[in-house]
């Protein structure tokens, strides 16, 4: 039995390198052994996009994108479709769950220089997958065509419109269409369901294959290639399958004991996950009370509407778009404003880890506020954290430079 | 760096601005869907007041049968008024143009009203309506003001005099410590058939009712969860076990 499948794998991988995939990426692809447990959200994101894609597929099956049928097909879905409820709530939970899992994710990179040389290509391709989701999540929040769907859409499209000269010509491009219509919903349901998950996976794709080419970083910046025992295998990296796979069984599990624990009890998420005014209708007649975007681009819509003041004649509204446009661009230049010798913040001085602590504090306040009215304390409270969120990247080029570094062991320290 | 430290303490700051909440003080409710006869009680008050401007067009008669234990003859019977199949949406008469030409504004479809408004804010809209002459329908309401809508459940509840208080804003007399008012209507301009009591409890079944409607597998989905929580709490067990095999050799 044995022999005749070693012929077939012989068979196979002299025309596929199927073996040697296997040993590269998995069996052989030695990852430092000291990885906690901030490093599992790469795997489960890759989990909840695996899981976005399957529910996704069924959910396309009864879905109906035109604006007379969008919200009863949901309806649909959820009340005649055998099971359908559970498909479409893993699904509004998935996307949530994306983003936070990709938010730690990214914070890990932070925590512990994953960015610095030699993985810029990996944090790039990191960063254009989070754009990607951006857009995929902004997209499929349209396609229930509820009120806040319609009404988020409508705001997020009307800031293309603040660009001079072509602002407006290119918000109908978008929309393709004078107001949000059908059109509008059948386009984003194509790239949605199509464009944009081909972009992700193949950007998944390269995000990996940067990693294995340089190999993890971990929570103490060592080199674990500068030690290889005498068949070449670094003497602090262990196999990433068995160890970082069934290893991480049971974090897998607790994650998908609390994703479970949103879709079966608390599948609104106190109206963010699934908010209470898209249970209704989109109507281009009535306005909502409080339109905001969904939860994860809190921190964004928070620093466009902290401007709200022109500067030199400028509108504050552009000012705006172009501020929050510039907080997405500074995460892409974050490898090149870290001037810091040491990656993780074990071995930073004190200044790089109060600016970390304070950056993270400052985007959940952003995110929260983001979703909230915007009233007289929330709009003060926008300006300063926008401008530490902005701080912690542009004065990162001095204070990561000029402070106190501890020394890095050449090998993973012992517990 | 100063800017930093300050920044940090600001940061706990926020939870001020939590304070506002919503603009009409509310009576609060707790639903309960597995209470089947309060379901029926409110499904029955629903086909007989509320249909007849206010569609379930999401829903189905017929699992809305079987899921409050009602034989499906018996259903349609007494709770069809129309010649609806059982299989059918509940869909009403009333076109959308006659709707906003007699109130106002299109009765709204009501299978997920309890999703958008909530449960507190519903049971509290039906017990909210008062006189007003200057109203077309000579009914206004605390919580929705000049809403189109008139009192349907008059025959029910009577009417109020004036505009009814949140039942939570009891007053007590400082010196007497005697209750002043108890919340409520408490001055009626046509008396209904239904004590205040016997009222509270009729809108309770129907605000259950529509708390139904807008999730109506809410119960499979908690009975599934449970399983699959059983389900993981083993899985979770094995994959530590399976953890600790692999990792003991490595520290």
């Amino acid at each position: 039995m044995s022999n005749s499948k070693s012929n077939f794998m012989t068979w196979l991988d002299h025309r596929l390198p199927v073996t040697n995939a296997y040993e590269k990426h998995m069996s052989k692809y030695y990852a430092p052994r000291n990885l906690n447990f901030w490093y599992v959200f790469g795997l489960l994101a890759t989990l909840v996009f695996a899981n976005q894609i399957l529910t996704g597929i069924w959910l396309t099956m009864s879905y109906v994108p035109s604006a007379d049928e969008a919200f009863r097909s949901v309806e649909y879905i959820m009340r005649d479709v055998e099971m359908g409820w559970l498909i479409r709530y893993m699904h509004s939970t998935g996307a949530s769950a994306f983003f936070i899992v990709v938010y730690l994710h990214m914070f890990r990179g932070i925590m512990y220089g994953s960015y610095q040389k030699p993985r810029e290509l990996i944090w790039l391709f990191g960063c254009l997958i989070y754009l990607v989701l951006m857009a995929e999540g902004f997209m499929g929040y349209v396609l229930p065509w509820g009120q806040m769907s319609y009404w988020g859409a409508q705001v997020i499209i009307s800031l293309f419109g603040a660009i001079p000269v072509i602002g407006d010509g290119l918000a109908e491009w978008i929309r393709g269409d004078f107001l949000i219509s059908t059109i509008t919903l059948n386009r984003f349901f194509a790239l949605h369901v199509i464009a944009l998950p081909l972009v992700l996976a193949l950007l998944i794709v390269l995000h990996i294959l940067a990693l294995h080419e340089v190999g993890s970083n971990n929570p103490d910046g060592v080199d674990i290639k500068k030690h290889m025992d005498e068949y070449g295998r670094p003497l602090d990296g262990i196999p990433f399958h068995p160890y970082y796979t069934l290893g991480k069984l049971p974090m897998i599990i607790i994650f998908l004991m609390v994703f479970s624990g949103v879709v079966f009890f608390f599948p609104e998420m106190d109206g963010k996950f699934l908010e209470y005014a898209n249970f209704e209708p989109a109507n281009a007649l009535k306005t909502p009370e409080n339109i905001h975007p969904v939860w994860y681009f809190g921190a964004y819509y928070a620093i466009l509407r902290a401007i709200d003041f022109s500067i030199l004649g400028i509108d504050a509204k552009l000012l705006g778009v172009c501020l929050m446009g510039a907080a997405i661009a500074l995460l892409f230049i974050l490898p090149w404003l870290d001037r810091s010798p040491v990656k993780s913040w074990r071995y930073k001085g004190m200044y790089s880890k109060v600016a970390i602590v304070v950056f993270a504090i400052a985007f959940m306040v952003l995110t929260w506020l983001g979703i909230q009215p915007a009233t007289g304390l929330n709009n003060l409270l926008s300006k300063i954290f926008t401008l530490i969120y902005f701080a912690f990247f542009l004065l990162m080029p001095f204070y990561s430079k000029y402070e106190k570094t501890k020394p890095v062991p050449e090998r993973v320290p012992e517990k | 760096m100063k800017k930093l430290f300050l920044s940090l303490i600001l940061s706990v700051t926020p939870l001020v601005a939590l304070a506002a909440g919503p603009s009409v003080e509310l009576d609060s409710i707790d639903t309960d869907i597995s209470d089947k006869a309060s379901l029926q009680r409110g499904l029955q008050t629903y086909m007989n007041y509320c249909m007849a401007c206010h569609s379930l067009e999401y829903g189905r008669y017929n699992r809305v049968a079987a899921d409050l234990d009602i034989p499906e003859e018996i259903f349609a019977e007494n709770l069809i008024f129309t010649d609806a199949a059982i299989g059918s949406l509940m869909e009403n008469s009333m076109s959308r143009q006659d709707g906003a030409d007699w109130f106002g504004a299109a009765p709204p479809d009501l299978t997920l009203v309890a999703r958008v408004r909530g449960e507190d804010w519903l049971y509290s809209y039906m017990r909210g309506f008062y006189q007003d002459d200057s109203r077309p329908m000579g009914v206004n309401n605390s919580v929705f003001e000049n809403v189109g809508m008139p009192h349907v459940l008059m025959e029910l509840q009577g009417l109020c005099a004036e505009a009814p208080t949140p039942v939570s804003e009891r007053r007590f007399d400082p010196l007497t410590g005697n209750l002043m008012t108890s919340g409520g209507c408490e001055n009626y301009a046509v008396e209904g058939s239904q004590t205040k009591a016997e009222y509270d409890e009729t809108i309770y079944d129907l605000v259950n009712f529509l708390e139904y409607m807008g999730e109506p597998f809410a119960a499979d989905r908690e009975r599934i969860g449970w399983m699959v929580f059983a389900f993981l709490a083993v899985f979770l067990v094995i994959g530590q076990l399976l953890y600790r095999e692999l990792w003991k050799d490595i520290h």
